[in-house]
């Protein structure tokens, strides 16, 4: 019952025969060993699982493996580059927009997302754009001001400043 | 502005350090238990109960053995040869690990299928055919206390009833004599839901029994890795697991919460089957599986009364709990405090009346409840006393901001003797509901909420000024099955002024690698970034209870402190050594000891370091090594004023917040970032119960909504853009003044938001609404009270 499929993974094809019924995120993290992406709910509702599938943030565990077949698929481990970390990935490290770093993957890739239909989102936007994403730890705040300290970053704009406002 | 005695470069107390952990966990490098893959290793899944009491009256595997890829299914009956099939709690009662006979919730563990694969081990599960025959659940702790009630704990020789234990603290008598005189008594009962810590990333483990050297290696999703080993050998011991054989690894956590302290069926299952088949066997919860069946938290129906005068003077506080503990006492409070730190409910007022009681109740409910960020039970007792300290203000009709003015401790009367016996270390309540005052603009919200009320509009304000106790706890009170609840740090200093510090807690998300980092650097001045902390693994670090009751800085963090003081010690009369000085002409800058009045001459802490091991002087122990497991003599008193703002629709009763203003003093800071993003988050789980969160059950028993579908954890949508802020009151007895902050925030939000919902509607004749308050609530309040009538 196993079928063939292709799949590109941060830029690398893997052709793998696996169950139909293998759900993308199981083949990310068991079948191939990147752990990066992570499993919150069996519900669909925590994103913590969010990958882009030809750039697009979709749940992977509400994919399967044999829908991902020929599509090229982004993880965490796919967003730094030769040249350093991902302006996501700095932003939410010089904003603290992550604690124990869960569901840390999952909001980063949905941001990437966001932020390439929405070069400068409001506030406003952003909480709305992922709220298909639980996060336990933060509180969202600071996960706001990454999002906006990435898009300024992308855009080329003066950096917001990362100094808590905590007085 | 925080002042800092080091250098940024240092990075000691009060820098806002980037987080050292971040760097793995932006790139996906993070190491949680799912993430483990061993040779060989077998998946685990389980069988669960549909119902919530019912007798098992047969399981029939054969068809699940059929399942290819299914090696095993372990039911009660065969851990039950191994006397494996009970465990005790770390309360000291017993759960079922595995049923032989009854089950006693709804989700409990009924048996286990071994597999080969995730897949296979569930397809396994589903090929499980259990024959139940389903009795009557009692659910209602109200009606489990009743005479008539069917006693549930049958397993319990001798048990005639449901009752679990009564608990009292405070002088009953004068309580009571003053509530007969007093002018003016308020009286609510209060409900705290049952809710779910629901950390985003589920309890699972990987248990490796290693046959050949008779050896276990547990990676587990626990917050106190050294409890869990004692408690392993004493639960195994007698199969020939003893404590040396067993090695407890904490992985990277993915948030706990409180809820990763206990110890679940399922963790003792993997064991044993590893133990039998000598394979590692790896069980990870679906999040179904977490919500239904582990950690549930609070459940406390608490009647709470304040007698006071009629000027506004509250004068003393009575309250009485019924604690629905479901199937077993299964938190993890300390040993003497059955309902946990509930005594602190005297609050931050001044008076010296207080009795409090509590009577916790078996109930055909998953066992509980653990203390779900909050230093057992403080957030039930601040609930209560801050939504009956409104009411009494309501009563008295004086403003809630100037009431609890007129009553607070005053800053000069610390350290002050609690009616229920604390001794708060410090506190200046008053300074912190002024600043948070100021910062919400108080007075004109309420001029622009009486112009609001004059046109029907609903807009509320509320207040929550709560005293917290942390840091669990002086050994002569403190204790979990016996161990006394201190905790240690162990710092090592290399050749070339490195350090590696490691630790008996355990982060989750705290952030212990940046902050513990940065309490070395303060107190020896070696850069936080050249100090690798470790936590987690029971072969390397020191012995320690863990983390979880806001514990960590009060007492993994004050061992720190004195670790580096003795190695400063040694420094010192290394220094004199080198300098050819007497010590006490040695004077000490973050990073150096100088000689008075010369300073050129001096000796950096990396020389005195490199000397320790090349040229030490004679007669003195090499190296630059010390451990210090530390008793705290108090506990910690953390406080705040919240302040929160609503504005109802009137006619959905939708409510928005529309500012949160949240001042907190934890004492000296050691990172202002990471403080105010434990802020943020404790918030956050404190509008969950306020407004979304709470476990629904039917009366057979059945859990309405155990999924992420319908069990609202908040999104970013949810949640308010907090505003923040601080005071600094240091602790007068810990080594670096600082108190702990981790829950503060999710105890002292739902009663500043209840309180402003029902500030909101006491137009409209509201005096007291339950959390979580939905709109729905609000509806069905004032449908009650003939306000609104019912939609056609
Ligand atoms: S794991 Fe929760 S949405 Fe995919
Ligand atoms: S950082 Fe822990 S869930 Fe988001």
């Amino acid at each position: 019952m196993e079928k063939e499929i292709t799949v590109t993974i941060n830029g690398t094809a893997h052709t793998v025969k696996v169950e139909p019924r293998l759900l993308l995120v199981h083949l990310i993290r068991e079948n191939l060993n990147m752990t990066g992406t992570h499993i919150g709910c069996d519900t669909s509702n925590c994103g913590a699982c969010t990958v882009l599938m030809d750039g697009k943030a979709v749940k992977s565990c509400t994919i399967l493996a044999v829908q991902a077949n020929g599509k090229s698929i982004t993880t965490v481990e796919g967003l730094a580059t030769a040249e350093g970390l991902h302006p996501i990935q700095e932003g939410f490290k010089e904003n603290h927009a992550l604690h124990c770093g869960f569901c840390t993957p999952g909001m980063m890739l949905r941001a990437v997302e966001l932020l390439k239909h929405n070069p400068n989102p409001t506030e406003e936007e952003i909480r709305w754009g992922i709220s298909g994403n639980l996060c336990r730890c933060t509180g969202y705040n600071n996960i706001v001001k990454a999002i906006q300290y990435a898009g300024a970053k992308m855009r080329g704009d003066k950096l917001p400043s990362t100094e808590p406002q905590f007085v | 502005m925080i002042q800092c005695k080091t250098s940024k470069e240092i990075g000691g107390m009060g820098h806002s350090l980037k987080r050292k952990e971040d760097a793995r966990f932006i790139q996906g490098k993070g190491h949680y238990v799912d993430d483990i893959k061993l040779d060989g290793m077998l998946y685990m899944d389980i069988v669960r109960s549909p119902y919530a009491y019912a007798k098992i009256k047969k399981i029939n595997i054969e068809k699940a053995l059929k399942v290819p890829g299914v090696a095993a299914v372990v039911t009660g009956r065969d851990l039950e040869k191994y006397k494996l099939h009970w465990m005790p709690t770390l309360m000291g009662d017993t759960q079922m690990v595995l049923p032989t006979d009854t089950v006693m919730y709804q989700s409990q563990e009924v048996a286990a299928v071994i597999a080969t694969s995730r897949y296979a081990a569930a397809d396994g599960v589903d090929a499980v055919e259990v024959e139940y025959e389903v009795m009557k659940p009692v659910t209602d702790p109200f009606k489990a206390l009743e005479k008539d009630a069917p006693v549930l704990r049958t397993d319990k020789p001798g048990k005639k009833d449901n009752h679990i234990w009564h608990w009292e603290v405070g002088d009953k008598a004068k309580t009571d004599a003053l509530f007969k005189k007093a002018e003016v008594v308020v009286k609510e009962n209060i409900y705290l839901p049952r809710i779910h810590v629901a950390s985003i990333e589920t309890c699972g483990c990987v248990a490796d029994y290693d046959k050949v050297n008779n050896h276990l290696t547990m990676y587990m999703t626990t917050q106190a890795p050294h409890a869990i080993r004692t408690v392993i050998a004493l639960v195994a011991g007698h199969v020939g697991l003893t404590e040396e054989k067993i090695r407890v690894i904490s992985p990277d956590i993915g948030g706990g919460f409180g809820g990763k302290v206990p110890v679940y069926p399922g963790y003792v299952i993997a064991i044993a089957v590893s133990f039998l088949v000598g394979k590692p066997v790896k069980w990870i919860e679906d999040r179904s599986e977490n919500l239904q069946a582990d950690s549930f938290a609070r459940d406390y129906h608490i009647t709470a009364e304040l007698a006071g005068s009629k000027s506004g003077k509250i004068q003393g506080v009575r309250f009485k709990v019924v604690a629905d503990h479901g199937y077993a006492d299964s938190q993890a409070a300390p040993t003497k405090f059955p309902a946990g730190l509930f005594s602190i409910g005297t609050g931050s007022y001044d008076y010296d009346t207080a009795f409090m009681e509590a009577d916790a109740v078996y109930t055909n409910k998953p066992p509980g409840g653990v203390a779900y960020r909050c230093s057992f039970r403080v957030t039930e007792a601040v609930h209560a006393i801050e939504r009956i300290t409104d009411k009494f203000a309501m009563e008295v009709k004086m403003d809630p901001a100037q009431l609890r003015m007129n009553n607070f401790i005053k800053k000069e009367q610390f350290p002050w003797k609690s009616p229920t016996g604390w001794t708060y270390d410090s506190g200046d309540y008053h300074a912190a509901l002024k600043k948070a005052m100021d910062a919400v603009g108080y007075d004109a919200l309420r001029k622009e909420q009486a112009e609001k009320r004059k046109k029907g509009e609903l807009m509320g304000i509320g207040i929550s000024s709560f005293t917290e106790i942390v840091g669990a706890g002086p050994s002569k009170d403190f204790d979990i099955l016996g161990i006394k609840m201190f905790d240690s740090a162990e710092i090592r200093v290399h050749p070339t002024g490195k350090a590696i510090a490691r630790f008996g807690t355990k982060s989750q998300g705290q952030g212990h690698e940046t902050t513990y980092a940065q309490i070395i650097a303060e107190e020896l001045g070696i850069p936080a970034e050249n100090i690798a902390v470790e936590e987690g693994d029971t072969d390397t670090a020191p012995y320690g209870l863990g983390t979880y009751a806001s514990r960590s800085t009060p007492t993994a963090g004050a061992a720190a402190a004195v670790a580096a003081r003795k190695l400063r010690d040694k420094a010192r009369k290394i220094a004199a050594y080198l300098l050819e000085v007497s010590e006490a002409d040695l004077e000490w800058e973050p990073g150096k000891f100088f000689v008075k009045g010369a300073p050129q001459k001096s000796k950096t802490i990396q020389e005195i370091v490199f000397a320790a091991y090349t040229n030490h002087p004679q007669g003195m122990e090499a190296g630059f090594e010390a451990t210090h497991y530390y008793d705290p003599p108090n506990l910690t008193f953390p406080f705040g004023s919240y302040i929160c703002v609503v504005d109802i629709d009137k006619e959905t009763y939708e409510i928005k917040v529309r500012r949160f203003v949240a001042i907190d003093d934890c004492g000296n800071i050691i990172n202002p970032m990471i403080v105010q993003g434990q802020v943020h988050g404790g918030l956050t789980q404190g509008i969950a119960p306020a407004m979304y969160e709470e476990f629904i059950y039917d009366e057979d028993g059945n859990i309405l909504n155990g999924t992420f579908m319908d069990y609202l954890v908040p999104t970013a949508v949810e949640s308010p853009h907090w505003e923040t802020g601080h005071t600094v009151t240091p602790s007068p007895h810990h080594p670096i003044g600082a108190k702990g902050v981790g829950e503060s925030p999710t105890v002292g939000a739902p009663p500043a938001i209840a309180n402003a919902i029902v500030d909101a509607l006491t137009p409209l004749g509201i005096t007291h609404l339950d959390i979580p308050i939905t709109p729905y609530k609000i509806w069905k309040a004032l449908k009650e009270k003939g306000v609104v009538k019912p939609v056609a």
